[in-house]
């Protein structure tokens, strides 16, 4: 038995930092998680891999975009046995990496399968065998969540994916339909898309990712056209059916032609969401509360309704992202710390790495209007933007949602190649609560995509270099 | 009669055993009440009731091993108690089922082909996932206080201006954020301004955080109309003023009060001999004129009654000037006019101002900056009576002196060896023991008591 003060059940982004700050901090912690490292599923079937998928398909449509500026490749050739082992070896280099790490810091890491057995202790059923029982004097639940397949979607047949199947990378099929238009769907379908599979997007909704502002989701949805062999919005599937030629699906709904109702498949992902993974053994045993929903029920401070428990990242509530749980991982341990910390983040951004990528933070338009907040809106379109221009890629734009009494960045919404990385500058600004001005007034690197964040700010009053508005 | 069966208890759990049997035959049962006390492989479990009621028969003792689904006891639902519900319903709905259930769509006839995004989660539902409060625990170490606590969402209105670091330092000093004025650009939060503003707390009182009287720290007041016919009135605005100041007073000045009295009945003879004069000059040479001045000249020789103590710098603030407060008795309550520099000032002088700035306090024309800058105040109730009282130190002033009413007393003449009468008049000197010590107190007081019986010293020593 091993009696210490920190349990952390859960070895995803969120309960690796959290394990890792409380070793830190000086408190003995153990970390239980079925995989041999920590990492989760971020690093081991979510985040990592399908980055460094991406950014393989980023290559070739690049390559094959350079045909334009007289450079031609000609059709690449897939590697599908390299490729896969490329990708797991950066998974096995990250997930290594955080095992090292956890030594280094004395965090007990046990590979097993954790069950409480009450609110201060839990057995862990050793991947390796055996059993050991942990009494703590407190535990952080960050269980994550798994890929949501309705049952009317589950068909017993291994060309029907989820995220994990898909990145898996068993073939590039012929054919491929995404069930689902969000970020998982549109990301991995642009992955196979690229390797040479004819993709099919189904959207129940009018719409592809759903919470984007509709100008930023607009301007990937005209290269996705492109990409992809059709986007069928507010579309359903009615029937899915494993045949041995293929996945038979029947759609329903505006988006299909009635010629187009049957259609065959050689795989079908299946990304319509993901669902909190609260099933704990023995968590009732405790007073810890789910929503109906299945959620974790946390106050600010990531504490459930019993006090040894905390809770952390996709168990407690969305969005479901990896930097979120860390930022939840690191609060809950400093509370248990006794410090009088809280979870108090304005912005949480959020990237879409398709190419190209959308990024946001803070307020969203659409979210201003649902409020009914009056916001003013700078949008910098990307056709103006020197970098952009060199990069033959002005398909982006910057805008940023303003409060117009204070002139405070509330939120800021980007698309373009490179998004992901810019929105830092706008999550930065947000928290710190800075206004119009401090984004014009700090110099910007030339010739960058940041400019735009810059010149956006200037738009705003009216004042831009590189985009003339007429005096209203 | 219905039966209140052991509902579900938790995930997995089929049975337990009876610790201890928490109602009795007769009793009545409300529904949520507590009835059971179950363990279950190693927690223990309160388990309420699902039904209101008289209890009847009890079929389950404290040892007793039962199931999911046994009858506990059985109530007669016409007994005291609440209104009976279905005694087999497991746990009682929780309240935030039905906020929770307003963010999950109906389900479609078909599967949905869309994910719920996860990005698409509205404050609403956020806050309809928090926790509706919880039980205070009590747990080993660190800041754990309260269980699950009630939201605290964001107030409405913008957010301040701060920086998460900031928010942060704010967050655990105790401080809302929001309370905090900024003074950078639009009202930008520094860490500086946080620092300021809880300074500001502490130096204040309680007091300063919401302003008017509220830092007065008060028993819940009875309902006095039980009693007998009461009357509500407003506070008016100098009457708060004044119990925020002289609470923060109170709280912040450790008070000492030494009294003392003056033989002035030489005094009263030049005073009375001179007032003609003062009066045509422009007000009554009173005793009160007179104390300004001796205290003015007092604080020329005894400088560290003229000062501040600032803890938060760990200095003593000595002044160089010397304004005299007089307090003043008027139809809106007390008021506290200055007289500036009244060392320079005669005492003609000072009795002309005096009479000018006690008027114009009572005709309510006293201008704000004519009652700031203090540095010594002289409270004189003897036109009323008293004998001796102890007056508060009017904050951040260190010293103040009381003045009763004069009266003949038999006083021991040594020369003559009889029992005179003498004119005497009562001082009291209330004073700052962070700055002065009794020894010095009294030093002081004996100088003015001095310079009241005989007035040359101050033109000897002041």
């Amino acid at each position: 038995m091993i009696s210490i003060q920190v349990v952390v059940i859960g070895g995803g982004p969120g309960g690796y930092a959290a394990a890792f700050l409380a070793a830190d901090l000086g408190l003995t912690t153990v970390l239980v998680d079925a995989e041999p490292n920590p990492g989760g599923v971020c690093v081991y079937r979510g985040c990592i891999p399908s980055k460094a998928l991406l950014h393989v398909a980023k290559l070739i449509a690049e390559s094959r975009h350079a045909k334009a500026w007289g450079i031609e490749f000609g059709e690449p050739k897939v590697d599908l046995d390299k490729l896969r082992a490329f990708k797991d070896g950066v998974v096995k280099r990250l997930t290594s990496g955080t095992g090292q790490l956890a030594k280094a810091r004395k965090v007990t890491f046990i590979q097993g399968v954790a069950s409480l057995v009450d609110p201060r202790s839990l057995t862990i059923k050793k991947t390796a065998g055996g059993e050991e029982t942990v009494q703590f004097e407190h535990a952080i639940i960050a269980t994550g969540s798994v890929p949501a397949i309705p049952p009317m979607l589950r068909v017993d047949d291994p060309r029907v994916m989820d995220s994990t199947g898909a990145l898996d990378l068993p073939d590039v099929p012929k054919t491929l339909l995404v069930v689902g238009g969000g970020y998982i769907g549109l990301e991995l379908g642009s992955v196979y898309a690229q390797l040479g599979s004819a993709v099919t997007v189904v959207e129940m909704t009018g719409g592809l990712l759903l919470g984007a502002d509709r100008d930023l989701v607009d301007i990937l949805a005209k290269r996705i056209n492109s990409t992809m062999k059709s986007v069928l919005l507010n579309t359903r599937v009615t029937q899915i059916t494993a045949e041995e030629a293929g996945i038979r699906v029947v759609f329903e709904g505006a988006g299909v032609t009635e010629d187009a109702r049957e259609q065959v498949f050689d795989r079908v992902l299946v990304s319509v969401g993901r669902r909190p993974n609260a099933s704990v053994p023995g968590l009732g045993k405790t007073k810890v509360q789910l929503t109906e929903r299945g959620f974790i029920v946390v106050d600010e401070q990531m504490r459930t309704a019993e006090p040894s428990i905390f809770a952390i990242g996709d168990v407690v509530g969305e969005p479901m992202l990896a930097h979120k749980a860390s930022h939840e991982g690191r609060v809950a341990v400093e509370v248990i710390a006794g410090e009088n910390v809280a979870f108090r983040s304005r912005a949480i951004p959020a990237v879409v790495f398709t190419d190209p990528e959308i990024a946001w933070a803070g307020l969203t338009e659409a979210q201003a209007q649902a409020e009914g907040r009056t916001v003013s809106i700078a949008r910098f379109p990307w056709g103006a933007s020197g970098r952009a221009v060199t990069l033959d890629r002005s398909d982006g734009m910057t805008k940023l949602v303003i409060d117009p009494s204070t002139e405070r960045i509330l939120g800021v919404g980007l698309v373009g190649p490179g998004a992901g990385e810019l929105i830092a500058e706008g999550a930065l600004a947000i928290e710190m609560g800075a206004n119009a001005t401090d984004l014009r007034l700090t110099i910007h690197p030339h010739p960058t995509l940041t400019e735009t964040v810059m010149e956006s700010a200037e738009v705003f009053f009216g004042q831009a270099t590189h985009v003339y508005r007429p005096k209203r | 009669m219905i039966d209140f069966k052991l509902p579900e208890v938790g995930e997995n759990i089929t049975s337990g055993d009876v610790l201890r049997v928490l109602v009795k035959a007769g009793d009545a049962v409300a529904k949520d009440q507590p009835v059971l006390e179950l363990e279950t492989d190693k927690a223990t479990i309160e388990v309420p009731s699902s039904v209101g009621g008289q209890v009847k028969a009890i079929k389950v003792k404290a040892g007793d091993r039962v199931k999911v689904g046994q009858v506990i006891f059985s109530v007669d639902e016409n007994g005291s108690g609440a209104p009976a519900v279905q005694a087999t319903t497991g746990t009682s709905a929780s309240g935030a089922s039905a906020a929770a259930a307003a963010d999950t769509p109906a389900a479609p006839l078909h599967p949905p082909a869309a994910p719920p995004d996860p990005d698409v989660a509205t404050p609403a539902a956020a806050a309809a996932r928090r926790p509706t409060g919880d039980k205070v625990v009590d747990i080993s170490r660190g800041a754990r206080t309260t269980g699950a606590a009630p939201p605290t969402e964001t107030p409405a209105g913008p957010a301040a201006p701060a920086a998460p670091s900031v928010r942060r330092l704010a967050r655990e000093i105790g401080v809302d954020i929001n309370e905090v004025r900024g003074t950078g650009p639009r009202g930008r939060i520094s860490l500086d301004d946080v620092k300021e503003h809880a300074k500001r707390l502490i130096t204040a009182g309680p007091a300063a955080s919401s302003g008017a009287a509220s830092g007065l720290i008060t028993e819940p007041l009875p309902d006095f109309a039980k009693w007998g016919e009461i009357e509500r009135q407003p506070l008016r605005a100098v009457r708060r003023k004044t119990a925020v100041h002289l609470t923060a007073a109170w709280q912040t000045i450790p008070h000492v009060t030494q009294h003392d009295s003056a033989d002035i009945t030489n005094l009263e003879s030049i005073r009375k001999g001179y007032s003609k004069l003062a009066e045509a000059a422009g007000g009554p040479l009173t005793v009160t004129a007179v104390a300004v001045k001796i205290v003015a000249t007092a604080l020329k020789v005894f400088p560290q009654f003229n000062s501040a103590i600032d803890l938060a710098s760990d200095e003593l603030i000595v002044k160089k000037y010397i304004h005299i407060g007089v307090a003043v008795d008027t139809d809106r309550g007390l008021l506290v006019p200055v007289i500036k520099d009244a060392d320079k000032k005669n005492m003609i002088q000072i009795a002309a101002e005096l009479a000018q700035l006690s008027e114009k306090a009572r005709s309510r024309k006293i201008a704000l900056e004519e009652m700031q800058g203090g540095c010594f105040s002289v409270s004189n109730l003897g036109g009323i009576g008293g004998t001796l009282f102890t007056p508060i130190v009017n904050f951040p002033e260190v010293a103040i002196l009381g003045i009763s009413r004069g009266k003949y007393e038999p006083v021991y003449n040594k020369t003559t060896g009889q029992f005179e009468p003498r004119f005497m008049l009562p001082l009291s000197l209330s004073y700052d023991h962070r700055v002065i010590d009794g020894a010095d107190g009294i030093r002081f007081l004996r100088w003015i008591v001095e310079a009241f019986e005989q007035p040359f010293v101050m033109a000897l020593q002041g």
